[in-house]
């Protein structure tokens, strides 16, 4: 009688589909997958570790590394906990500024979700045009902080520079070009029958399991539970906004895929109501105990520069005390745990990754299926591995 | 305030004899239990008061600064409610050990390893307790205070030049 038997294969960390430096290793019976025990830390930089050593202004050039596909939501991340640590009064302006950028980083970071979720499963074109979209907002980057990734622009109390007069004209455009391009994507994807048969009913995850396993974000919203931190426990001024938080109902790549699309077409509606919403005034917080002082007086005034090389240096003592501060970031809740012994580093800096959380569902997503479906599962679940990593 | 706290009052009920402290700061409730209940407190704040989400665990190295050297960090999120729980437990050095989580949440299965590498805690009954960060066969747990920031074998860190 003839006998069958599992084979164990290597996936990664140098493999296409795995977003980086993953390694999976597979059980598998022909081409069913048995088992999947994913490997990570091949890009550990031990940021928790060197926070400690830092202070809190020095901090925020190493978060914009952690997820380098959506920059500002980490900087917006921290300096919101750091904010909360020193009960900071942010000015409405910068307030603005910071939820328009982190709407663009949502885009930013969806827009290279579905480029290389569709270039895993074979759709070449979207990737093309999604990277175009991407350049726009890699452009509007720069324009406001003069880097394309690592942006590093806000700041405790407000943001490191006001943004540039052309800055509302060319995101306005571009926001108002998106819904286009948008059309363009789903024309390519959402009936598209290759597309479907990869997606439909792949990857289900049920709801009470999603939160068993701790999903956050779009993946979590694609199983149908309703929840956005930006609407439930809102930061930053997104009380004011109007926005919908879609919701999946199927628990699949298809329905995952549609909350994100949806996603980005209100983001672009907020975008388009802070533009509207903006006004002239000052973009950081009169504080001179932790804010950086304006550009202007550091070099006009001997003030301003011993100002700025003491808050560069020295930094700020945080009172004695511990704060956590969640947002949504693009792919799920983003927490900063600031753990404050009273001096001017921190005791602990804890980072709650979402992919790092994300990523412990591969196993029940797509243990039973093939191969290729697990390659859809990674692309699904949205991973950047400089966060997972740390 | 933190005493009028929905879980506080339930937790002040029923493990009145376990609490250690409770401190409000910044509006975030932190309530601190002995070990031997955490888990007993977990299960309850889940089953009871609907704190269905492990958002976040993790630990923290008081070295030379608190009796306990480890404090357990668990923040808790209620997704029906959409508030927050911080709860801790003080893991001394002696001891450095704490049951798992991993049945009340499966989130924790990967969190918990994660301090067991950077931290050096054990989780007893946990069903995969492995090195997750770091390679299989490293020496130490970079997180914890006495270990240098260079890594081992290199001179010291002494501070940035500036």
């Amino acid at each position: 009688m003839a006998t069958t038997e599992t084979m164990t294969l290597n996936m990664g960390p140098q493999h296409p589909s795995t977003h980086g430096v993953l390694r999976l290793v597979l059980e598998l019976d022909g081409e069913v997958v048995v088992k999947v025990t994913p490997h990570i830390g091949f890009l550990h930089r031990g940021v928790e570790k060197l926070s400690e050593h830092r202070t809190y202004h020095q901090i925020l050039p190493l978060t914009d590394r952690l997820d380098y596909l959506a920059p500002m939501s980490n900087n917006l991340g921290y300096i919101l906990a750091v904010e909360k640590l020193m009960a900071v009064e942010v000015p409405e302006r910068a307030e603005t500024i910071r939820i328009i950028m982190a709407e663009l980083t949502r885009l930013e970071s969806h827009l290279v979700w579905i480029a290389c979720h569709a270039l895993d499963i074979g759709a070449m074109t979207v990737f093309i045009y999604a990277f175009r979209e991407r350049e726009t907002v890699m452009e509007l980057y720069e324009l406001v902080s003069g880097a394309r990734m690592t942006s590093n622009f806000f700041r405790v109390g407000g943001l490191s520079q006001d943004v540039p007069d052309e800055f509302v004209k060319k995101a306005g455009d571009f926001i108002d070009s998106m819904p286009g391009y948008l059309d363009q994507y789903e024309g390519l994807l959402t009936t598209n029958p290759i597309w479907l048969k990869r997606t439909v009913g792949n990857g289900v995850i049920s709801a009470e399991d999603a939160i068993d396993i701790g999903l956050t974000g779009p993946a979590l919203r694609g199983s149908g539970v309703d929840w956005d931190l930006r609407r439930d426990n809102p930061y930053s001024g997104y009380e004011k906004y109007q926005f919908k938080v879609p919701v999946g109902e199927n628990c699949d790549t298809f329905d995952r895929y549609k909350v994100r699309l949806i996603e980005m077409r209100e983001a672009c509606k907020i975008v388009r109501q802070g533009l509207d919403r903006l006004k002239p005034g000052p973009v950081l917080a009169d504080c001179p105990q932790v804010c950086y002082p304006p550009k202007e007086n550091v070099y006009n005034s001997i003030e301003g520069l011993i100002h700025h090389f003491k808050i560069a240096s020295e930094g700020f003592a945080a009172p004695e005390g511990e704060v956590y501060h969640g947002v949504e970031a693009p792919k799920g809740e983003l927490g900063f745990y600031i753990v404050s012994d009273g001096g001017n580093k921190p005791e602990r800096l804890r980072i709650r990754p979402p992919s790092f959380v994300n990523l412990q569902a591969i196993e029940q997503m797509s243990v039973g299926s093939m191969i290729a479906d697990l390659v859809a599962v990674i692309g699904t679940l949205d991973i950047v591995l400089g966060e997972i990593d740390r | 305030m933190a005493e009028n706290n929905r879980a506080v009052l339930k937790l002040r009920e029923k493990f009145a004899a376990s609490i250690i402290d409770v401190v409000e700061f910044r509006g975030e409730v932190t309530v601190t239990v002995a070990k031997d209940v955490i888990i007993d407190v977990l299960s309850f704040l889940k089953q009871s008061l609907q704190y269905n989400l492990l958002t976040d665990l993790t630990a923290v190295d008081y070295l030379g600064k608190k009796e306990e050297r480890f404090m357990m960090v668990y923040q808790l999120y209620s997704i029906p409610n959409k508030d927050r729980l911080r709860i801790k437990t003080p893991v001394t050095e002696g001891d450095c050990r704490i049951p798992t989580a991993t049945q009340v949440w499966k989130t924790a299965n990967w969190l918990e390893r994660e301090v067991y590498d950077l931290f050096g805690i054990t989780f007893d009954n946990h069903p995969d307790l492995r090195r997750i960060l770091m390679t299989d066969d490293w020496v130490g747990h970079p997180l914890r205070k006495d270990y240098p920031l260079q890594g081992p074998d290199r001179e010291p860190y002494k501070g940035r030049l500036s």
